[in-house]
């Protein structure tokens, strides 16, 4: 078990790292998502990095594939491969380290980077599991935006009506995605009672707060279980919080370096 | 051909535990069987066939073998994206299964009318694309997706088809299959799916002296039995229940030009392609009227 504290900040330094190196973009839903992953790996999954497909593991499925920072710095700091590895080979030619999420690499159960995908298959999984009376439990880990997508809902509808109690789908509630506010785009709210009605239990906590997130992550419910996790896109860097252009933006020399002295990593 | 499917579905579940089969509202009269001798193996998942194919690589990655049933476009365009990233990208073990092929269900309007999905499915890597003539054919390709691991399409016409072929057959994958074998003429068509019937009595009752074969597998392609059609006969006539764009026709002019680029051919004969010539139907029709209103006849000139 990891001081999820700590994982979270070597996330972020990960994540950033990655975005600065190699030009890459998502960084604010990377450090929006930062916490839930470090709770996720850190503490709450049932997993082995020494053997990734070990067949009593929980799955996690990361739908929000175009934030691959956070999930690949999550495994590598997990142990499923070397941080180095990724920091060197992430988006080179050749490499399984592509930019949005490739399940060539270890850990990761799905490639994403289309919207809309991963929670269905996450149910199909978790049906699976149920049919065959299996222990694992299945996660999802969606973006707010995302929820536009009508599959989305499809797989809400489904799992609510199957009582798929062993699955939650993690909501990295941001408050902006791609091309602005959420509220402004297409309105969410009310989330809550949305999920509610569609059959799941809900739980609504501060993606930051970790504790908050541990008792979430073991609540036993006879329902899915929709986390809403209230989040700040760009999380842990001040001039990054709240603001969408980091949704695009590469961290330049003199970004990188604040935002590192933020985060507390050393100057590589 | 939906009643050979299913009951040679049932067959091969009762062998094969890892066999299940999802359905998108659709099948009454049809998949009852299944359902009631495998209720473990067996959802209707609704409406919502994005869902459905993801709930299909959702079961496949924890290794069922799924079979997911419906009409036409529904289990195939309505959901492509799925099919192409979820299932054929992570070459999961989910056979699409399509009732209505062409305009079996023709007077149901354009909805219905499955005219290009031979086209956007043979262009996905790793699908393996079949379209029985017969309800031998289905029997066979049945179980050739039972057998084979990945992705598949079975396109199946409706119900009340002839049997073909006259003998036994077996699928050995992707071979084309004789219908009339016959050395002594110039001409030879090869058919995909189940217009072949028309194929067969157009040839017969019109006495055009043509050699016919079934082309089961429309991707891949058995290139090396085109290759020796194309060597025997003089003129290839391809006949499918699909738009010209993209279909069955054109993997056969892209397979014999490529043979004749790379020098395996040494001549080409020249290939006249019968499909729906890219357009839709607005009218309501039963198949066989449909089917002739879209020129899908064979005819010496």
């Amino acid at each position: 078990m990891h001081d999820t504290v700590q994982l979270a900040l070597l996330i972020r330094q990960t994540c950033l790292t990655l975005c600065h190196t190699k030009n890459a973009s998502h960084l604010g839903g990377a450090f929006s998502v930062a916490d839930i992953m470090a709770v996720l790996y850190g503490h709450s999954l049932e997993h082995n990095p020494q053997q990734p497909r070990m067949p009593e593991r929980d799955r996690l499925f990361y739908s929000k594939g175009h934030a691959c920072t956070a999930l690949y710095s999550a495994l590598a700091h997990s142990g499923y491969f070397p941080v180095e590895q990724l920091l060197n080979e992430f988006t080179e030619n050749g490499s399984f380290f592509t930019s949005h999420v490739n399940h060539h690499v270890p850990g990761v159960e799905l490639s994403t980077g289309s919207l809309g995908h991963a929670l269905g298959v996450a149910a199909g999984v978790t049906l699976a599991g149920e049919r065959r009376h299996k222990d694992y439990r299945v996660y999802a880990i969606l973006s707010d935006g995302e929820l536009d997508e009508g599959s989305n809902w499809e797989a809400i509808l489904f799992a609510g009506h199957h009582h798929l109690s062993r699955l939650t789908m993690v909501i990295d509630y941001n408050k902006i995605q791609s091309f602005g506010h959420v509220e402004d785009v297409l309105g969410l709210e009310p989330l809550a009672d949305k999920l509610t009605a569609f059959g799941w239990a809900v739980a609504e906590v501060d993606g930051h707060d970790h504790e908050a997130l541990k008792t979430v992550f073991s609540m036993a419910t006879s329902q899915p279980l929709a986390v809403i996790a209230h989040t700040v896109k760009g999380k842990g860097v001040s001039f990054m919080e709240n603001q969408l252009a980091w949704h695009y933006k590469s961290p330049k020399h003199d970004e990188y370096a604040l935002a590192l002295a933020e985060l507390g990593g050393a100057q590589p | 051909m939906r009643t050979t499917f299913i009951n040679t579905l049932i067959l091969e579940a009762r062998q094969n535990p890892d066999i299940f089969l999802l359905c998108g509202d659709l099948g009454y009269s049809v998949l009852e069987p299944f359902a009631s001798e495998f209720p473990d193996r067996f959802l209707n998942v609704g409406i919502a066939e994005q869902n459905m194919m993801q709930i299909a690589a959702g079961l496949a990655l924890e290794g069922y073998k799924v079979f997911v049933y419906s009409i036409g476009n529904f289990p195939t365009l309505r959901c492509m994206e799925q099919i192409r990233y979820d299932v054929c990208y992570h070459n999961l073990d989910v056979k699409v299964v399509a009732v209505g092929a062409g305009y079996a269900y023709g007077p149901l309007s354009t909805s219905h009318h499955t005219t290009e999905d031979l086209a956007m499915l043979r262009s996905i890597p790793g699908m393996v694309v079949t379209a029985p003539s017969d309800p031998k054919e289905a029997e066979a390709l049945t179980r050739y997706h039972c057998q084979y691991a990945g992705p598949g399409y079975l396109r199946i016409n409706k119900a009340g088809e002839p049997i073909l072929h006259k003998t036994a057959i077996s699928v050995v994958a992707p071979q084309i299959l004789p219908l009339l074998d016959r050395q002594d003429c110039e001409t030879v068509v090869i058919s995909t799916g189940a217009i072949t019937e028309s194929a067969l009595s157009d040839i017969e009752e019109n006495s055009l002296g043509w050699a016919l074969w079934s082309m089961p597998f429309v991707n891949p392609v058995d290139r090396q039995g085109l290759i020796q059609l194309a060597k025997q006969y003089q003129t290839i006539i391809t006949l499918e229940e699909h738009q010209l764009n993209a279909g069955a026709g054109s993997a056969i002019i892209e397979t014999l030009m490529d043979a004749f680029a790379s020098g395996e051919l040494q001549t080409i004969p020249k290939v006249h392609r019968i499909a729906i010539p890219n357009t839709f139907q607005h009218v309501a029709g039963s198949q066989q009227w449909l089917r002739l209103k879209s020129g899908l006849k064979l005819s010496k000139s």
